[in-house]
């Protein structure tokens, strides 16, 4: 796993809030900063990735263990 | 220049509500300008005490623990038991609420409209709808979605 500086847990939560709780948290960070998002909604997969391509923020990281979503996001500069 | 997204959202029913708020939230996270125009039903969705039902009747594709005939669905308390059974479903799936869907709207600056005709027509008052929402009528909506990527109806 990736360094991170601000970890987000939405587990249990369903489409669409770990998009929703994960730009809320990203738009408290500085550009640079890593994000630690872990969910278990399976649409977060396709989501996450759609996000981040579409807000300038990068996936540096995607993974899944122990039945979780474990992504890692950086903040843009944007 | 930031995409735009126009809803019209016309249903106050429980499942009827949650299609425009979780696509103006999600769009509004992915960096869009949204406006939503709510008219005739839809406007229930801006009452402050929302009591939004759902309904089997008329909805077969509702999933149901026991089949249930139509002629059977027009019983008393059959609406309020799916509703009852539907909230609870949406609660353990994690599902957000529609108050909590709105409110994340209103905080990122989607704009709801309240339909003003249907305001009258159903003797709405101002007192009745939550704070934060804007008026207008069918020009207020065609000057948004005549420039917005994606319109939809709901």
């Amino acid at each position: 796993m990736s360094e991170y500086d601000v970890e987000l847990d939405t587990s249990g939560l369903n489409c669409p809030l770990p998009v929703l709780k994960a730009r809320k948290a990203l738009s408290t960070m500085e550009a640079g900063q890593r994000l630690h998002l872990i969910a278990t909604d399976v649409g977060a997969k396709m989501d996450i990735p759609a996000f981040t391509k579409m807000t300038g923020n990068v996936l540096i990281e995607t993974s899944e263990h122990d039945g979780k979503l474990h992504f890692v996001l950086e903040k843009g500069a944007a | 220049m930031a995409k735009k997204l126009a809803i019209i959202a016309s249903k106050g029913t429980l499942d009827g509500g949650y299609p425009p708020f979780i696509l103006a939230s999600t769009a509004a996270a992915l960096g869009f300008e949204v406006k939503i125009f709510f008219t005739f039903y839809g406007l229930q969705l801006l009452t402050k005490e929302l009591s939004l039902k759902v309904s089997p009747l008329g909805n077969p594709a509702m999933p149901m623990p026991v089949p249930v005939p139509s002629i059977i669905q027009i019983i008393p308390g059959l609406e309020w038991f799916a509703t009852w059974m539907m909230k609870r479903k949406l609660k353990q799936k994690g599902v957000a609420s529609i108050e909590q869907l709105r409110e994340i709207c209103l905080e990122s600056d989607v704009e709801l409209i309240a339909c003003q005709m249907t305001y009258d027509l159903f003797d709405f008052k101002k007192e009745d709808m939550i704070e934060g929402i804007s008026h207008g009528g069918a020009a207020t909506f065609l000057e948004f979605a005549g420039d917005a990527d994606v319109t939809l109806y709901m």
